[in-house]
């Protein structure tokens, strides 16, 4: 595992995407640090880190479209699959790599939160959950765009398809109202993570949010080594 | 080293193998023989744990490819017949992610040597420094050869190693696969007969998902003599030893090709298909009193056998006249 993590972090810093990922984290973390804090003097980030879901949402199918796919099209797989390494520690380690530059990407806001605290004092609990938030949202994000990246050659069809997901979890939210049933709405209600997100954006760490996240994560990362093992037997 | 029994391999409804099992004791090089699309790439991605057999077991030095897949892939090194690589990683970058791969030693002292021993048979010392992606297609091979011999596995599998180099490319290659075949326990497949021939001990003819051969290419050789055909030097008159050579029972054609000697010529006979020519022709010469100088190798190459083994009756008698 470690030898896969190591060489996809490598591979993201060789190549142009991991620096425009972290560039547009960047950018888009200064941008509304600018317009909430510093142009309306206040040191509540609440409002940026509402605006990072989406954000996030977005870019995340960017970071994760060539992870898997690509060693399909290339065929790198076969050294990967040839070596005395699981399935399971492949996938696993191809994630944290991920997982790691998207912490790296994240980290701005953590980096804005000290800059306040040295002209105010910003409400870190709310601070601290609105992170842990983004970390658990990032978290199971990478693992579903991960998953979908296993299941297409294409780097492209991979990105398409995790915006669609993407889209889907925004939308998600307005479907709870539009749905009839009450089965429906609850299932609907249940998937939502933006609603699961809120309760970090205003410091409130629940459990089943956080669990939430986590099975997310894991049964796409258990997923995406499944799809590995069932190319083996096709 | 190595036992294969009955494997199996289906991809969806069609059938690729049907039954193939064989064992390799350690140190053997061996050849896997067949024709494009008979199985061979799918035998060794089976083989290496890339894929999975329908039915069937796969055991490398006693340990189950499926039941214990680590301990039986470290003692495996393999080239695909297209090697991949990662265009962003230079020649030195991709061994070292070879040997985290392989549980190679973090020990850098040991680790650099072990790369450097094999940098330096494989003729890669030069360019460790390069980007794989700027390297010839031969260097680029050579990279695959470096990082299947990485970890020092007991059993290289190489498939198709010389498919896509020029000349002097694959004398070098081959050269490698047989100082390997020295330390290691080596399968190669192809479907370039001269290059089984020149580099293995053994030999496995796979055919219709089945192994339909295996020996060695001499035995094999030997297995199927030419007995209904000889190139012979005879001494005497051309006319007289034609006419002779034509009376003898089973003969259905003589040519007389050059003379070689003062007064001796050579010919070729050829007799019925299925029968054997030489005692007569022996009998029949030394009655006429015309001495019998030489006789030519009528053993078949490889190609023959194996043209003759899976039935090309068309090949075999292509190959016959090309000797």
């Amino acid at each position: 595992m470690t030898a896969v993590f190591k060489r996809e972090v490598r591979a993201y810093f060789q190549s142009p995407l991991g620096y425009v990922f972290i560039a547009v984290m960047y950018f888009f973390t200064a941008y509304y640090f600018f317009t909430y804090n510093l142009y309306n003097n206040t040191t509540d980030m609440s409002a940026l880190f509402n605006q990072l879901f989406s954000v996030v949402l977005f870019l995340v199918p960017i970071l994760t479209m060539r992870l898997m796919s690509e060693d399909k099209r290339a065929r790198t797989d076969q050294l990967l699959l040839t070596a005395p390494v699981s399935r399971i520690g492949i996938v696993l380690g191809k994630y944290f790599s991920a997982l790691c530059v998207y912490l790296v990407a994240i980290s701005a806001s953590l980096l804005m939160a000290v800059v306040l605290s040295v002209y105010g004092t910003p409400d870190w609990p709310v601070i601290i959950g609105n992170i842990i938030g983004l970390i658990l949202l990032g978290a199971a994000l990478i693992a579903i765009c991960m998953f979908l990246s296993s299941i297409t050659e294409s780097q492209v069809i991979a990105a398409v398809s995790g915006f669609a997901v993407s889209l889907f979890l925004v939308l998600v939210d307005a479907l709870i109202y539009v749905v009839t049933g009450e089965l429906f709405q609850k299932i609907f209600s249940y998937m939502s993570f933006n609603g699961r997100y809120n309760g970090f954006t205003i410091g409130i760490i629940d459990f089943s949010n956080v669990l939430f996240f986590l099975s997310i994560a894991a049964m796409f990362v258990l997923l995406t080594a499944a799809v590995l093992e069932k190319r083996r037997w096709s | 080293m190595v036992k294969v029994e009955h494997l199996v391999k289906y991809y969806g409804e069609k059938e690729v193998l049907s039954d193939i099992s064989f064992s390799i004791r350690e140190g053997e090089v061996v050849g896997l023989l067949g024709l494009n699309g008979v199985g061979k790439s799918t035998t060794m991605n089976i083989l290496t744990g890339y894929l999975s057999a329908t039915s069937g077991s796969v055991k490398i030095d006693g340990h189950d490819i499926l039941a214990d897949a680590n301990a039986a892939k470290r003692n495996i090194g393999y080239l695909p017949e297209l090697f991949a690589f990662y265009p962003e990683m230079r020649v030195n970058e991709y061994l070292e992610f070879c040997c985290d791969l392989k549980g190679v030693t973090k020990n850098k002292k040991e680790r650099g040597e072990h790369l450097d021993a094999i940098c330096q048979r494989v003729g890669l010392s030069h360019v460790r420094g390069r980007m794989i992606r700027n390297l010839s297609k031969g260097y680029k091979q050579r990279v695959g050869f470096a990082q299947a011999l990485v970890g020092s596995p007991k059993v290289l599998v190489l498939d198709e190693p010389t498919v896509g180099l020029d000349p002097s490319q694959i004398i070098e290659i081959r050269e490698l696969i047989r100082s390997a075949g020295k330390s290691s326990t080596v399968i190669v497949s192809s479907h370039i007969l001269s290059e089984i021939q020149a580099i293995c001990d053994r030999v496995i003819v796979i055919h219709g998902g089945k192994v339909i051969a295996d020996d060695t290419p001499e035995s094999l050789s030997r297995m199927i003599l030419a007995t209904h055909r000889m190139v012979v030097r005879i001494l005497g008159e051309s006319e007289k030893v034609t006419e002779v050579l034509k009376a003898t029972p089973g003969v259905l054609k003589v040519t007389c090709l050059s003379e070689k000697e003062p007064g001796a010529y050579d010919y070729r006979i050829d007799g019925e298909p299925n029968t054997d020519i030489r005692a007569d022709v022996f009998r029949c010469l030394a009655k006429a009193d015309l001495p019998l100088l030489c006789t030519y190798n009528n053993e078949l190459s490889l190609e023959d056998v194996f043209l003759h083994l899976i039935g090309d009756t068309h090949g075999e008698q292509k190959g016959g006249e090309e000797k």
